[in-house]
């Protein structure tokens, strides 16, 4: 460690104000700080400092992540081999969604980190670590079988007209990584809706090579439910992709099509449970968002005309994206409602919303994305009438205290 | 924190010269009274303030003179004075604050050169003594890591805390209250008369006194209240019973680099290397504070005891460590008032590193963790930087000091100068309001 210390050290003439490399400045700083703790100290006020900083907040969100992650490498696997007929092992069946899932995620990193150093660079900052997350979010988020240059184009727009045009991470009005995905979905929406994007048929590098069996059907439990005749939730039956019904463990533990992410709710309740215990991740806002989508369901079973309507509130929670989007995109901080008070009514309104588009606009089976979008635009102004609230106390107070 | 203070009185630090800082006395312009080479009496004035000419601000020892330093702008960093070797006092006469007038009794107190112990929210600065207060709040007990226990301190000066609170009732029409902690067993606080006497439990910041007036009865727009420490309020008491200004404070040498903890008395402006001498880690960088982690001033090991400060800490500087990859660490040694790392040990060896690069406001709900007041400090820190001078005032800037935003600053995650902001905003604001 200390040669490479003083390898840096050695080097950073270089990057420094007249340096050869002064453009590269941003990015040795990230990696000098990603490597050693900065040693700047306090100039004014407090002279000691808590250990936490911007990148254990990061990393922490990452680590949450990384359970859904595994199992939806394992699913995207399960899901192929599934398709091609052919029984594999577990170890088979992670591995190949592995090598599905890295492009993608590569693609979404060095797109977007890209762009944020050499925004850094302009605006002579430090790099902000947000894209760390937001660039694990977008692959976790869109469908296995995206091309890449479509990840790469989404990336690119969410990061600069999502992100940077408003000043970089921490003033952003839009979840980051939920704007890459709507961009996609309104833009190729033939390759982020239907049936036959969220299972890889195709082999990937070789591996996994066969031919799609006989009834095969891709579409995602919530775009079945969409779509049936079925005239009501007990005559309907939820079925895998080779036609055998679905029970609620696999939902459960995420073996349905879907987006790598979302599919399995077990590995999404493991990070939570990281996100809480660390505090990173507000329960309030997760819970509020569970509460918020049972009230909306059982409003809407109480009324119920089809299927749709007639589902549980449970299958709501284990199936598509909404409990993914209640622990990882309701709780962004920063788009997130930022008064306690205010998280309460934000992650309501996001689970009445994303039950509301699910129920009632079968274009949409899926609703998370479009309510956790729009209730971001309405978190200021949640904040602004809990903080009115306190500034009208106060100048309550202030008259009486003028009159007493 | 590492370093508590042990509470055993080490003996008096005898400094050569003393030097008081016009930075000390904030919302001041200090203008001279004395010129290199003339020697002074303990408690007459070195300098006034121009906007109050009536507020002297005394000289804590008798001696003269030997320099006027200056720094940019002409601005006066400190006065030097060579301390006598018998203290000669000017004398003021005993007397009883509670057969005097209000009027006396103010009078009394600025002409004896120690107003710049009454501070005044909004701003906290020295207080305006043209200004009545609503009332007055005293704190007495410091709740800050490593801080001094005024119980401690004040043992042996009951009688003159007794006649600095008699003093301070004569000064406003309303009351005087007085915080303690359940813990506090000074007769001199818990039995106080002339005042009005809670108890605040907790951890810090329940010994601020910002935290305690919100609790109590909350500044509002146009309202002015002073605030105190105990141990100043026994310096005020000092006056009226000896009748000379002795401004001598009973200090904690504290912090995890000291080897021998413990308390010293000296006079504010004193020379600290006495204190340092052997007595400090040696072979790495130290970082000196007069007052303690949170708010204290920086000093070196030449400096001086700053005037408002009762405690003395020392900490490793940090600049000297090379972490690698701190994100992902798991060590012990690394103090997060989160939980985002492993809590294991009571007290922590820390240092002045910032842990961190300054980033935008990210985190939610963190400063309002360790901000125990009805205010909203992340949304009031946006205001001042904005100086939007309506938010700030709807928000409540009138009730607070840069020394209640320490512990937001601290377990800030984006690594920004919360009190220096604070502080800004607060002159700034005073400026445009005045």
């Amino acid at each position: 460690m200390k040669a490479l210390k003083n390898y840096l050290d050695k080097i950073k003439p270089n990057f420094e104000e007249g340096g050869k490399l002064h453009w590269l400045y941003s990015t040795y700083d990230a990696v000098e700080t990603f490597l050693f703790v900065p040693n700047t100290t306090s100039r004014t006020g407090v002279h000691i400092h808590d250990a936490r900083d911007s990148k254990r907040t990061m990393i922490i969100v990452i680590l949450a992540l990384v359970p859904a992650l595994l199992v939806g490498m394992y699913n995207v696997g399960l899901q192929h081999y599934m398709a091609i007929g052919q029984e594999m092992s577990l170890l088979n069946n992670f591995h190949y969604g592995l090598i599905a899932m890295l492009p993608l995620i590569v693609v979404s990193y060095v797109v977007g980190l890209g762009i944020e150093f050499a925004m850094a660079q302009v605006k002579k900052e430090e790099v902000a670590e947000g894209f760390l997350v937001s660039g694990m979010l977008i692959p976790m988020i869109v469908p296995i079988d995206t091309p890449l240059w479509m990840v790469a184009v989404a990336t690119a727009f969410s990061v600069i007209f999502a992100k940077e045009v408003f000043g970089g991470t921490g003033y952003n009005i839009f979840n980051v990584a939920l704007i890459a995905r709507a961009f996609l979905f309104f833009s190729y929406p033939s390759k982020m809706s239907g049936d036959q994007v969220w299972v890889r048929t195709a082999d990937t590098f070789g591996m996994g090579k066969g031919t799609v069996i006989d009834g095969y059907s891709g579409a995602t439990p919530l775009g079945q439910i969409a779509t049936t005749d079925a005239g009501s939730f007990g005559e309907f039956t939820f079925h895998g992709i080779t036609g055998n019904p679905l029970s609620i463990s696999d939902m459960f533990f995420g073996f349905i099509p879907g987006s790598v992410g979302e599919v399995s709710t077990f590995a999404i309740l493991l990070g939570a449970l990281i996100l809480i215990a660390t505090g990173v991740g507000s329960w309030k806002t997760m819970l509020s968002v569970f509460v918020g989508g049972a009230v909306g369901v059982l409003l809407v079973n109480a009324f119920a005309q089809n299927a749709m309507m007639e589902m549980p509130f449970y299958y709501h929670f284990l199936l598509g994206g909404f409990a993914f989007g209640a622990v990882f995109m309701a709780t962004d901080p920063v788009t997130s409602a930022r008064t306690e008070k205010g998280k309460w009514i934000f992650g309501f309104l996001i689970g009445l919303v994303a039950v509301a588009i699910r129920v009632f606009n079968p274009g949409y089976p899926e609703g998370m994305m479009l309510a956790i979008l729009l209730i971001n635009a309405f978190a200021p102004l949640i904040d602004f009438y809990v903080i009115d609230a306190n500034i009208k106390r106060r100048a309550k107070r202030a008259t009486a205290s003028l009159k007493g | 924190m590492l370093g508590e203070c042990e509470e055993t009185l080490c003996g008096t630090v005898t400094s050569e010269v003393v030097r008081i800082c016009p930075e000390d006395f904030p919302g001041i312009t200090p203008k001279l009274t004395v010129k290199t080479g003339e020697s002074v009496k303990a408690g007459a004035p070195l300098f006034y303030d121009k906007t109050h000419p009536e507020m002297l601000f005394a000289s804590p020892v008798s001696g003269v003179v030997t320099n006027i330093e200056r720094g940019e702008k002409r601005r006066i960093l400190y006065i030097e004075v060579k301390v006598d070797e018998t203290t000669d006092y000017v004398d003021f006469g005993s007397k009883k604050p509670a057969a005097l007038s209000a009027e006396e009794v103010k009078q009394s107190i600025l002409d004896a050169g120690i107003w710049f112990l009454i501070r005044q929210r909004p701003y906290d600065v020295v207080a305006a003594p043209d200004k009545a207060p609503r009332d007055i709040f005293v704190t007495g007990f410091d709740s800050a890591p490593l801080a001094p226990s005024y119980d401690f301190i004040l043992q042996g000066q009951e009688a003159d805390l007794q006649a600095g609170f008699d003093a301070l009732a004569k000064l406003t029409a309303g009351k005087v209250f007085l915080s303690i902690s359940p813990k506090s067993s000074n007769k001199g606080l818990r039995e106080a008369k002339n005042v009005v006497i809670n108890e605040f439990e907790g951890p810090h910041p329940a010994g601020n006194v910002g935290v305690q007036i919100n609790h109590l009865k909350p500044v509002n727009r146009g309202e002015t209240v002073w605030t105190l420490t105990a141990p100043d309020v026994a310096i005020i008491g000092r006056l009226f019973n000896k009748g000379t200004v002795d401004l001598t404070r009973v200090v904690a040498l504290t912090g995890s680099e000291v080897k021998q903890t413990g308390y010293w008395k000296m006079v504010i402006g004193s020379q600290l290397k006495q204190l340092f001498q052997n007595n400090v880690t040696e072979g790495i960088s130290l970082r000196y504070i007069s007052g303690n982690p949170l708010t204290g001033q920086k000093i070196d090991a030449e400096g001086v005891l700053r005037a408002g400060h009762s405690q003395v800490t020392v900490i490793p500087e940090g600049d000297d460590v090379h972490e690698a990859f701190g994100w992902a660490s798991l060590s012990p040694k690394r103090y997060s008032a989160g939980c985002t790392y492993p809590t294991l040990k009571k007290a922590y060896r820390m240092d002045a590193r910032l842990l961190g690069g300054p980033r935008a406001i990210i985190v939610s709900n963190e400063y309002d963790k360790v901000f125990p007041m009805d205010i909203y400090p992340e949304q009031l820190i946006k205001a001042i930087i904005a100086f939007n001078i309506d938010k700030m005032e709807a928000l409540g800037i009138y009730e607070v000091a840069p020394e209640d935003f320490a512990l937001c600053e601290f377990v800030d995650t984006s690594k920004l100068e919360l009190q220096h902001i604070v502080r800004t905003g607060l002159d700034l604001l005073r400026k445009e309001m005045e």
